[in-house]
């Protein structure tokens, strides 16, 4: 059999299907095959926050979106030129993103009268040909598939069902030109201690890539090249994942040892654990009753000398506040992550969203300054946290690390960073030096960085109080003269603007002045840079800067600002980063405000680009 | 080990020098007085103490002991405590608390550090009352109590801290009352030597807004006949005579004198390892038919949080020999790009 082959710079694949149909897995085994045919991806699974919602119900629709292409790619793709829907209500809530002409493959078996009505299809649509018009749609019967595939097994036709996403992603690979083995060495470990299952995925995968391989049906298969990244060596990686990494690397670079506490939370949960199967590397993560004494204990942990760090998602910030306070008056360095999400309240907890960075700056009583930067990639991820480590350490502070469930769940491949080449980052603890008068002074300064000692218990004639009441500068004691109180809070706020002096000039994607600058923040940052790249292509004047630093700014923002026309401010809330760069420097920002759950696309912010400065 | 001292100790080396703030004639000054008294006797480096608080006027304690200590904020300190040993397990470290900070604001905190049984010594100062914002009824005061938030009396049911504790499961439960400086000094060496969580309950006179409230424990005429002093393995009798004693019948504990009838032979015998016990002592509280217990009300061994942690941690290294971070990084798929 013979097949035409087309080459193309990119694909965007969505796998869609009930919760129950495995599409994570799918979408996850997927991404680490490309990722080791070497193009460059981006992920974005969507799943929903019901465990198991009804099967074939539209709230039950879980999905996995891919973009990989021979060229270095930042967002997970607009629209799918794929879709993959195992069911009715797959087909349904997600057929209307699919571009126009692009391909759709189904599950034929799924498309029973009850799942149609579940959908709210009045017809079938594999066979009313209403979508045949603007689609090229395949119809298969996936499920019989899979069922003669694995004849002979001695398992339940249940259970033999249930493999039929691995049907999906064989034909997928077949599509895509991309080798089945990696799966098959997967399957064989995760699956090893049930051979009879191994088996049928195994069986399901390769009928799927068959199936492609054998029929007329498909007369293309997709050739994407490897994508041009700088040379070394590669992983791919989850941002959740990449940020325990970095959490990891941390600790070791700086010899403390690291204690995690924490509450499960969606999505930040799995940071709790990864870092709870690293025992071996000495790391204490601990399962707080809830959230105030996740950070609490972090807090306990920070004064004994440890690399504190605790992490969390939407109300579990709320409720972590009071205690950020205590560590921002105490001078305590732990890091709080936060892994934002739609909200309030409980929100969407499943969604991505950018709408705690004014609660992160702001939500303290009291006037309680603290360094707040945000991670702009899943691989960024890593970089970001040892970075929060470093500078809390550093300063002696409590230090924000904004991520969003964008990022937490997304994937890319990463290019494996050296542990030598990461910043230095060496600890001192208070020692006998810093006695004087036969007195240790807890809150003697570092003329450089305001940072305060670390005196942890166990250091002899180190003895000293410390705590929530407003302290006397120098020796640390309970103190409430106005004037210590006023120099206190000026104090304390120095302190953090000190971070800005660590920062080397701002990069800025494109000239240093122009008509528009698109300024972001956080997992906005790839699709601001497609969108940068695909206006500098039409000879726009647009420059792209994204800040790695909400709080300090850095020093040359100002200057930076005043020198473009125009400033657009892409976010996903209502407007919360333009709040801050309009009453800090005085400019006129426009804002692209989209509120969805879901990341802002390329496409959004060039049309609001465009209707600027058009 | 950090946990041999090498030089003597006075009292005066756990005092700081801090003036203390409390109310003249408080309870506090006693507790504080005792501790110091205590410390240096503990057969430990100074450096390795540490005091966690929370708020409330109890939660002032730390500023007055010549220790690493930790003021943090209301309800909390059993976590923050927990975090520090956790951090340090080598390290001895108490908890000073008051009946609203650990049994209002930070109930879900004490029970949770009572299950997991981490090596802390809890010292809750009882005074039934809110001292430091002058004068509101507390999660232990009595039914009925009028304040300045209850100017028609208090509606709902005390805490008994012992029964909680108890159905915590804490594997030390004590009270000690703050006119009682031997007994009280004796509570904390023994809190001090069990390993496990360690709760004090101590009955503290708030003399501003609570004045009396455990008078009839400490007035010289009346106390024989209110107060049982608990001694593992011997039979629980109390009064001026000695002539009263605590019996079961059935399963319901009761008063009786000791007389031809009833001897001595009748009374219960204290057991600190049997539950059943403690739970009848800690129920003693609040019922006017019994006289109040004091002691240790409950002592077992159980494994400690911090040693299974540890463990598991010994064990995971075992299992993979602690590598570096950057085989971490390393692992997975990998592919090279040239």
């Amino acid at each position: 059999m013979s097949h035409a082959t087309q080459q193309v710079d990119e694909v965007v694949i969505r796998f869609a299907g009930d919760s129950g149909d495995g599409m994570q897995l799918t979408g996850g085994r997927f991404t680490d095959t490309t990722a080791i045919v070497g193009n460059d991806l981006s992920t974005l699974p969507d799943f929903p926050a019901e465990i198991r919602a009804p099967a074939g119900s539209l709230a039950g629709v879980s999905a996995f979106q891919i973009k990989f292409s021979s060229k270095d790619i930042h967002t997970p793709g607009d629209t799918p030129d794929v879709l993959v829907a195992m069911n009715p209500a797959a087909l349904q809530v997600h057929q209307k993103e699919v571009k126009p002409g692009g391909t759709i493959i189904c599950n034929a078996n799924a498309f029973t009268p009850k799942n149609l009505k579940l959908a709210g299809y009045e017809s079938n649509p594999l066979e009313d040909k209403t979508l045949d018009d603007y689609f090229t749609v395949y119809a298969i019967e996936m499920g019989k598939m899979v069922s003669l595939a694995c004849e002979g097994l001695d398992l339940s036709s249940k259970i033999v069902d249930r493999s039929k996403n691995l049907y999906a992603l064989g034909l997928l690979f077949w599509i895509y030109d991309r080798p089945l083995q990696p799966t098959k060495d997967w399957l064989e470990v995760k699956f090893g201690k049930k051979p009879e299952l191994v088996e049928a995925n195994v069986r399901s995968l390769e009928a799927g890539y068959n199936f492609g391989d054998t029929t007329e049906i498909f007369t293309t298969r997709y050739k994407v090249d490897k994508a041009n990244l700088p040379p070394g060596k590669y992983r791919n990686v989850i941002g959740n994942n990449a940020l325990s990494m970095g959490l990891a690397a941390a600790a070791e670079k700086s010899k403390l040892g690291m204690f995690f506490g924490g509450y499960p939370i969606t999505p930040a949960s799995d940071i709790l654990h990864t870092l709870s199967a690293w025992k071996h590397l000495g790391i204490k993560t601990f399962q707080a009753e809830d959230e105030i004494a996740g950070i609490t204990s972090v807090i306990g942990a920070a004064f004994t000398g440890n690399l504190g760090v605790t992490a969390t998602s939407g109300p579990g910030i709320a409720l972590k506040s009071e205690a950020m306070g205590l560590a921002v008056i105490a001078e305590l360095p732990l890091v709080v992550i936060n892994v934002q999400r739609g909200g309030p309240s409980t929100g969407l907890p499943t969604k991505t969203e950018q709408s705690d960075l004014l609660q992160a700056m702001y939500c303290r009583n009291g006037e309680a300054p603290l360094p707040v930067l945000a991670s702009s990639t899943p691989g960024d991820c890593f970089f970001a946290a040892y970075e929060a480590c470093r500078i809390a350490v550093k300063y002696m502070t409590p230090v924000v690390l904004l991520t969003d469930g964008y990022l937490a769940n997304g994937s890319e491949p990463w290019q494996i960073p050296a542990l030598k080449d990461l910043p230095d980052f060496k600890v001192k603890f208070a020692d006998k030096s810093n006695i004087s008068d036969g007195q240790f002074m807890a809150y003697l300064r570092n003329k450089d960085t305001l940072a305060r000692p670390w005196a942890i218990p166990g250091s002899k004639g180190l003895e000293h109080r410390i705590g929530g009441i407003e302290k006397e500068d120098v020796t640390g004691n309970v103190n409430y003269d106005p004037d210590n109180h006023h120099h206190m809070v000026k104090t304390r706020a120095q302190k953090v603007e000190n971070i800005a002096n660590e920062f080397g000039p701002t990069e800025i994607f494109g000239k240093k002045s122009g008509d528009l600058l698109i300024l972001s923040w956080g997992g906005t940052m790839g699709a601001c840079r497609s969108a940068a790249e695909a206006l500098q292509g039409e000879k726009l004047k647009v420059s792209h800067l994204n800040l790695r630093w909400i709080n300090p700014f850095p020093n040359d923002l100002g200057e930076i600002l005043i020198k473009f026309k125009n400033i657009l401010i892409p976010e996903i809330n209502n407007g919360q980063l333009i709040k801050m760069i309009r009453a800090e420097y005085l400019v006129d920002a426009k804002g692209l405000n989209l509120v969805r759950g879901k990341p802002i696309s390329s496409a959004d912010i060039q049309e609001s680009v465009k209707k600027l400065i058009g | 080990m950090s946990n041999t001292k090498e030089t003597t100790y006075t009292r005066k080396d756990f005092t700081s020098d801090q003036a203390v703030r409390w109310c003249p004639g408080c309870g506090d000054y006693s507790i504080l007085a005792q501790t110091q008294k205590v410390f240096p006797d503990l057969g430990r480096k100074k450096e390795d103490f540490v005091f966690v608080s929370g708020i409330g006027c109890s939660s002032r304690f730390p500023y007055y002991m010549d220790t690493f200590g930790f003021h943090t904020i209301h309800g909390r300190a059993p976590a923050v405590a927990s975090g520090v040993k956790l951090a340090n397990p080598d390290l001895s470290v108490w908890v000073v608390t008051g009946d609203g900070d650990a049994l209002s604001i930070g109930g879900n905190h004490t029970i949770h550090m009572l299950r997991r049984n981490i090596d802390l010594n809890v010292m809750l100062f009882n005074n039934r009352i809110y001292g430091l914002t002058k004068g509101q009824y507390s999660p232990t005061s009595e039914v009925g109590k009028v304040t300045k938030s209850t100017p028609m009396g208090s509606l709902d049911a005390p805490f008994n801290p012992l029964s909680l504790a108890l159905g915590a499961g804490a594997t030390f439960v004590s009270r000690t009352l703050d006119k009682e400086s031997k007994h009280m000094q004796d509570i904390i060496t023994q809190s001090y030597k069990h390993r496990g969580t360690s709760f004090i309950e101590i009955y503290q006179n708030c003399n501003i807004f609570n004045d009396g409230a455990f008078s009839s424990l400490t007035d010289r005429d009346t106390k024989s006949d209110t107060v049982l002093l608990l001694e593992d393995g011997q039979p629980m009798v109390f009064g001026a005579e000695k002539n009263k004693a605590i019996r079961l019948d059935g399963n319901v504990p009761k008063v009786f004198e000791i007389g031809d009838k009833l001897t001595i032979d009748d009374a219960l015998v204290h057991d600190k390892k049997d539950y059943v016990i403690a739970s009848l002592l800690a129920n003693m509280t609040y019922n006017p038919d019994f006289p109040e217990p004091l002691g240790v009300f409950y002592a077992i061994d159980m494994p400690t949080y911090e040693d299974l942690m540890v463990d598991q941690i010994e064990d995971a290294i075992k299992k993979k020999p602690k590598g570096s971070v950057q085989q971490l990084l390393d692992s997975g798929d990998n592919w090279v790009v040239k």
